[in-house]
């Protein structure tokens, strides 16, 4: 064992690699690699024919179709609306900037049925915005816009902090250069400024994208969970769950599954780019992928 | 020298004052409606009917046992990740081996797993109809509708905190300083409370008070194992649910005041934390 160690590493006099590596790959079998595998397990003895009824029945697709299409719209308010704000935290000074700058990790930090509910009963029709917006005649709780409130939501911090970072860094002698060089702002903006944040950008689009797919407390509050309606694929799993339909939750998680390897692929790739472009560490898109605020 | 200075600066790279009150306002007008508006909601209704009312709440002993099982599982889930973290940290940031990257990727996976299907894989291994219930039925073990299963559901959609924030400190901090103290006749335990311990202390705190936010307030994944037992397997989330569902609205919205201020409570050490690092990092150069 030690051999095959030394083989693995170079030389080094720090000590405890094999404790530390050992225990490592101990504790990530046992919490997440034999479960997330005990899925796959319990997904190969349903059969293809049952596993295609469970995960391609008309109300699944549906769900995926809800899960997928709501999480892209919010993830595009958060691409515009992310980047004006981080635009606006970094370049601009005015009263309570602090504040509002601290408070953009709120959705990470507050539990997710705390927003389920709060955003429901914001939006409902007798609250805050719900009544106001009722009265327009647009109906936001219990329906899919309901959904993509919540989702925006909770993607809110991704496009703002990848994207303020690089705002921060960015060399403001290109923008000088560009203006001298006869630019209009708007030009220096399209031309010379978006072009260096935009993979930072869309790692926050992706990230804010993926956590909206298997988001679940936020959205169940505020959706009206109707089949076919308003019924996220989350929820659909539990529903499953619930009616003891054990095979039909786990075609729709394995589903669920593949797609969110799928993107943590993707999102790495966008990194490593980002990275790239900006020539800056990888400790902040990193930790940002792991969602955690920096 | 200093006019030339201020002439240099000068070119205009500025946007008007129309354009920047505008878009601090779409800003704030965001901000304020996403963020502000959720918060100031939760206490708004919490304290809608009067401060008896809310503390009212905490004398119902299903909401008392719900924060008592959701205490329990943060001192299992943070400190059990708080060694891991530690652990993987040191492994990946100290020494070069293969595989490092899908190891990297590995500690990632619970944070791109839906906390729904973090649930289900737990059921589908330790339910009743699960790869080992027959064998936890026979001896008589109990995890899913139960608090073991909540633990570990919880255990599980925390895994990446701590280990996230320490990987980049311990890796830009290199391996000289241990190397020295090492060399000079330290231990290795020695090196690592009294060399490496206080190098990565703001960022442990941070990925500890991340990790514990996540724990005390996760709610699909638990939701999944629970079975929903009032006073057995109900958490703070848990019991939040089912006040709401039930239409007791003040008693939901006290409980889910007492979990956004945690969430306060994170943001403000965030915040502290990010400020003694700019101001360390503001004296070094």
């Amino acid at each position: 064992m030690s051999s095959v160690l030394r083989r693995l590493r170079k030389r080094s006099i720090i000590p405890g690699f094999g404790l530390t590596l050992g225990f490592t790959l101990f504790y990530l079998c046992l919490i997440v690699l034999i479960p997330l595998s005990a899925t796959f397990l319990e997904a190969s003895k349903i059969g293809w024919h049952e596993f295609w009824r469970a995960g391609a029945s008309p109300r699944a697709i549906a769900s995926y179709e809800l899960s997928f299409g709501a999480s892209l719209i919010g993830a595009t308010l958060n691409f515009v609306l992310g980047t004006l704000v981080a635009w606006v935290l970094v370049r601009y000074d005015f009263p309570f900037k602090r504040l509002l700058d601290s408070l953009v990790d709120l959705p990470f930090a507050l539990p997710t049925a705390v927003a389920g509910i709060a955003l429901t009963t914001l939006y409902a029709p007798h609250g805050w915005f719900g009544a106001p917006l009722t009265a327009a005649g647009i109906h936001v709780a219990f329906t899919r816009l309901g959904i993509i409130v919540a989702l925006t939501f909770i993607g809110l911090p991704f496009v703002v902090r990848t994207v303020q970072p690089v705002l921060e860094d960015l060399d403001r002698e290109l923008e000088e250069a560009a203006a001298s060089l006869g630019a209009g702002r708007l030009q220096t903006f399209s031309r010379v400024i978006f072009p260096a944040i935009l993979p930072a950008v869309l790692t926050g689009f992706a990230l804010a994208f993926a956590r909206g797919v298997g988001e679940y407390g936020s959205v169940i509050f505020i959706a009206g969970n109707m089949p076919m309606r308003t019924e996220i694929a989350p929820l659909l799993i539990v529903t499953k769950l619930e009616e003891y339909d054990y095979s039909g939750a786990t075609a729709i998680a394995v589903v669920m599954l593949v797609v969110s390897f799928v993107m943590l692929l993707g999102i790495n790739a966008l990194q490593s780019w980002n990275s790239e472009r900006e020539n800056m560490s990888v400790e902040q898109p990193v930790a940002l992928a792991a969602g955690v605020p920096v | 020298m200093v006019g030339t200075l201020h002439l240099r600066s000068a070119p205009a790279v500025g946007e008007s004052r129309l354009i920047r009150g505008t878009l601090i306002a779409i800003a704030v007008v965001f901000l304020s409606v996403f963020l502000l508006a959720p918060l100031a909601v939760v206490f708004a209704v919490a304290l809608g009917q009067g401060v008896a009312a809310f503390f009212s709440t905490f004398s119902n002993p299903d909401t008392l046992s719900a924060i008592w099982l959701t205490l329990v599982a943060a001192a299992v889930a943070v400190p059990a990740n708080l060694i891991f973290g530690i652990a993987a940290a040191w492994a990946i940031g100290k020494f070069q081996f293969v595989g490092k990257g899908i190891l990297i990727a590995l500690i990632d996976l619970p944070f791109s797993v839906s906390p729904v299907v973090a649930g289900l894989t737990y059921v589908l291994l330790f339910g009743a109809q699960g790869l080992l219930g027959p064998w936890l039925v026979a001896h008589n073990v109990h995890i899913i509708f139960a608090v073991p299963g909540i633990i570990l559901a919880t255990v599980f959609v925390t895994v990446p905190f701590v280990a996230r924030e320490l990987l980049p400190t311990m890796a830009a901090q290199g391996s000289e300083e241990e190397e020295a103290a090492l060399t000079l006749g330290a231990g290795g335990w020695q090196t690592f409370l009294r060399v490496t311990l206080p190098n990565v202390k703001w960022a442990l705190l941070y990925g500890v008070i991340l990790c514990n936010a996540r724990a005390m307030g996760e709610f699909g994944a638990v939701a999944v194992v629970s079975g929903h037992v009032a006073g057995l397997t109900n958490t703070m989330p848990l019991q939040i649910e089912i006040l709401y569902n039930d239409y007791q609205f003040v008693p939901a919205f006290a409980v889910a005041s007492l979990l956004a201020l945690l969430a306060l409570a994170t943001l403000v050490v965030k915040s502290v934390i990010e400020w003694r690092i700019a101001r360390r990092g503001a004296r070094v150069t």
